[in-house]
């Protein structure tokens, strides 16, 4: 931790976080520097702190999500908040309640920070509208996820001495890929240059406005990578044919030790998980000495106790 | 009989002939008695007289896309409702939409719809049938009763008839009763799309609706037209290359025409900003390129019609994620207004305006008797200041859904006098 570092930078002025877009250069910095802290806090001890207490943290997951909510769960108490989770999924949808009257009953129990993920997206945003607490946008829809992307950086800045300059490769589903929207705007920001490999059919069609090379060749896109960053294969959101097989996918897109080893010797492998093993990454990659999956775990929880202290002082 | 009206010192639009003139118009029984140019002092006995003071007086507004929300959706809206708002927006008829709740697909539908708006309405309603029962693509319905009873076109709204025989013959046979299609180019290629697919919609996460698919529905049935030599009218284009379509054909044929709603002239995609759902439209707002390209085909006669696309949501059902909320906007109360903008903005002369919102929509319809200003035609007839500012207020709406596109925004022009068939129908101090 560089104390001189986060002392030249000032607090963001944040009352949400709903998507990297939104944030400065300094927001960021910040984050990660006090994510950085939390890291290594934690790493000493699994403390207990009392920087929240008395404050009501609701996980509100109307997607099912395992790692993401116990990441928030454990970051919020933690920080010694009252964690509340509430799955609600599809089915109170179906009972009539709208997601604007869930977030009226939910703001009469006044609580400090509203954590959200919805498969709509935008879903944080109208949130935000409509509650006094803080939002943090854990995931909605096809829009942004940012504090996986948060989590990624850190990730690859314990690997890597710095961002700018590493070559990025981000493989996959782009098009439903909320994680891919928010590490490109994310990792621009930090200077990276991002690969981006992709069957056209999972390409949004505009991706050429972001800062990116396109690749349709796994080879030619993940070559030199510092960083090979793989995506789920989102199948739950294809709405017609994308692709024609999980066998194919895997074949040209997925990755294995092969396609791997045109990346830099030294290069990280990530994914966002849960992972499709055998279709969009091979299980000897996943579980090799390159793999920083689980370390991407250990920061979700850091760099979550970091955003529940910046917003909870709103 | 009613007493004969002057409506004296005016400013006359004859949409027909793209003119504009001062005058009067003399009323009698109903109808345009006379039009007189100039000042003439004229000396009628028995006979109300009106100075309007240099305003414009133009045949009432055809509204050609209008959702009536009779029957079914009375929720939302109604036929009296309708009514209200369009006696003091200046629109005199309406052509509804069929995609109720039942479908318009039944002559006793049809004639329901006649025989309500003649008790509710004071403005003149024009059901528009659907062309395939229930809308289901698969059988066509009665077209030549379906005329009789009073339907003004065919159409299947916002659904697409997939099967491409299905479509030729329903086509051939409305041409045989030389009936009026209306249809709204739909193409399952936008399934699950919400908004105009551009780099505004990848950064929002959002499920895109390509511009190619409402051109691709459009080019399948402008040839299936052009070949059945049907009457067709495409309801409301969106795109530079649907509206290049358009010329094509109307080139080929004269039997096709086409339409915009007011929303797609006077916004684009941009409006959307962080998910407003008011903005949530069919055909979907789109690019500024899109947008710039239809104003400046609004001199030419590929744009025949301009409608209000009204078709008002319930509070519910706009309080929702973006994705998961309902097209449509309500249209009928800014119309006239929305459109005016266009002329104060020098896109288009104030006659060929009104052309595109009384004349072209009428003749389409074959309504003959209203939307032009010749002597014995119905005095369907609107007195309004083109200039007069107005800031428009959601819960100053009549319409009972108040999702307006145009909330908070400046807009010039306000009816002072509505005539329907002869009889003053609305009337603000002058």
């Amino acid at each position: 931790m560089n104390k001189e570092n986060i002392n030249s930078l000032y607090p963001p002025q944040l009352k949400h976080l709903l998507g990297i877009e939104k944030l400065s250069i300094n927001d960021i910095d910040y984050i990660i520097e006090k994510s950085t802290d939390w890291f290594e806090k934690n790493k000493i001890q699994a403390n207990k702190y009392d920087l929240l207490r008395g404050k009501v943290q609701i996980n509100l997951f109307f997607e099912p999500s395992t790692r993401t909510q116990s990441s928030f769960e454990l970051a919020g108490k933690r920080l010694g908040a009252d964690v509340i989770n509430m799955s609600l999924k599809q089915s109170s949808v179906s009972k009539g309640e709208t997601l604007v009257d869930t977030a009226v009953t939910l703001n009469a129990m006044k609580p400090d920070l509203l954590i959200v993920r919805h498969f709509s997206a935008g879903a944080s945003e109208l949130l935000s509208q409509k509650v006094d607490c803080a939002v943090i946008n854990a995931g909605d829809g096809s829009h942004e996820h940012p504090t996986q992307a948060i989590l990624d950086a850190l990730t690859i800045l314990r690997h890597k001495k710095s961002i700018e300059g590493l070559k990025v490769a981000i493989c996959g589903d782009i098009l439903h890929s909320r994680v891919a929207r928010s590490n490109i705007i994310l990792l621009s920001m930090l200077g990276a240059n991002i690969n981006i490999v992709a069957p056209e059919t999972l390409l949004p069609r505009y991706i050429k406005s972001y800062k990116v090379k396109i690749f349709k060749n796994m080879k030619d896109g993940i070559k030199d990578a510092d960083v090979v960053m793989m995506l789920r294969l989102q199948n739950e959101r294809m709405i017609s044919s994308y692709i024609p097989s999980a066998r194919e996918y895997f074949r040209f897109y997925g990755l294995d030790e092969e396609k791997l080893s045109f990346a830099k010797k030294d290069a990280i492998v990530m994914h966002p998980g849960p992972m499709n093993r055998g279709v969009e990454i091979d299980t000897s990659v996943a579980d090799n000495v390159q793999s920083v999956i689980k370390d991407q775990v250990e920061m979700g929880v850091a760099c979550r106790m970091a955003i529940l202290e910046i917003l909870s002082k709103r | 009989m009613t007493k004969a009206i002057l409506l004296h010192n005016a400013t006359l639009i004859d949409p027909k002939n793209e003119t504009e003139f001062s005058g009067s118009v003399l009323i009698k029984n109903g109808v345009i008695a006379d039009i007189l140019k100039n000042k003439a002092n004229l000396k009628i006995p028995n006979c109300e007289v009106i100075d309007c003071q240099n305003y414009i007086l133009s045949p009432g507004l055809v509204d050609m896309w209008v959702f009536a929300g009779e029957p079914g959706f009375e929720h939302i809206e109604t036929i009296e409702g309708i009514s209200n708002a369009a006696i003091k927006s200046g629109i005199t008829s309406i052509a509804s939409r069929p995609d109720t709740n039942p479908i318009i697909d039944e002559i006793e539908l049809v004639e329901y719809i006649k025989r309500k708006s003649l008790e509710k309405s004071k403005v003149k309603f024009y059901p528009i049938a659907a062309l395939t029962k229930k809308h289901l693509g698969e059988n066509m319905t009665e077209i030549g009763s379906l005329i009789a009873a009073g339907a003004v076109g065919f159409s299947d709204a916002y659904k697409e008839i997939k099967n491409t025989k299905v479509l030729k013959n329903a086509f051939t046979y409305a041409s045989n009763y030389d009936a009026q299609i209306i249809q709204q180019p739909i193409s399952d290629l936008d399934k699950g799309g919400v908004m105009n697919e551009s780099e505004m919609s990848m950064r929002l996460g959002l499920p895109g609706m390509i511009n190619i698919a409402e051109t691709i529905a459009l080019e399948r049935e402008l040839r299936i037209a052009e070949h059945t030599e049907t009457k067709y009218h495409a309801m409301c284009i969106s795109t530079k290359e649907s509206l290049n379509a358009i010329k094509y054909y109307k080139n080929r044929t004269e039997t096709i025409t086409s339409g915009v709603s007011i929303n797609n002239l006077i916004l684009n995609e941009n409006d959307i900003g962080a998910y407003r759902t008011f903005f949530k439209l069919r055909p979907p707002l789109r690019s500024e390129e899109d947008r710039s390209f239809l104003i400046e085909n609004l001199q030419s006669e590929n744009i025949d019609v301009i409608t209000s696309s009204h078709d008002p949501q319930g509070t519910e059902s706009k309080r929702l994620p973006f994705e998961e909320a309902s097209f449509g906007a309500t249209g009928i109360e800014t119309l006239l207004s929305a459109s005016l903008s266009l002329y104060h903005g020098g896109h288009i002369s104030l006659p060929k305006l009104m052309k595109k919102l009384t004349y072209n929509p009428s003749r389409i319809l074959k309504l003959e008797d209203t939307g032009s200003m010749e002597i014995g035609k119905k005095a369907d007839l609107i007195l309004f200041d083109k200039d007069a500012p107005w800031i428009l207020k959601a819960d100053k709406l009549i319409s009972k859904c108040k999702n307006t596109t145009f909330e908070d925004q400046k807009l010039q022009g306000k009816v002072l006098m509505t005539v329907i068939e002869g009889n003053i129908v609305y009337k603000s101090n002058i």
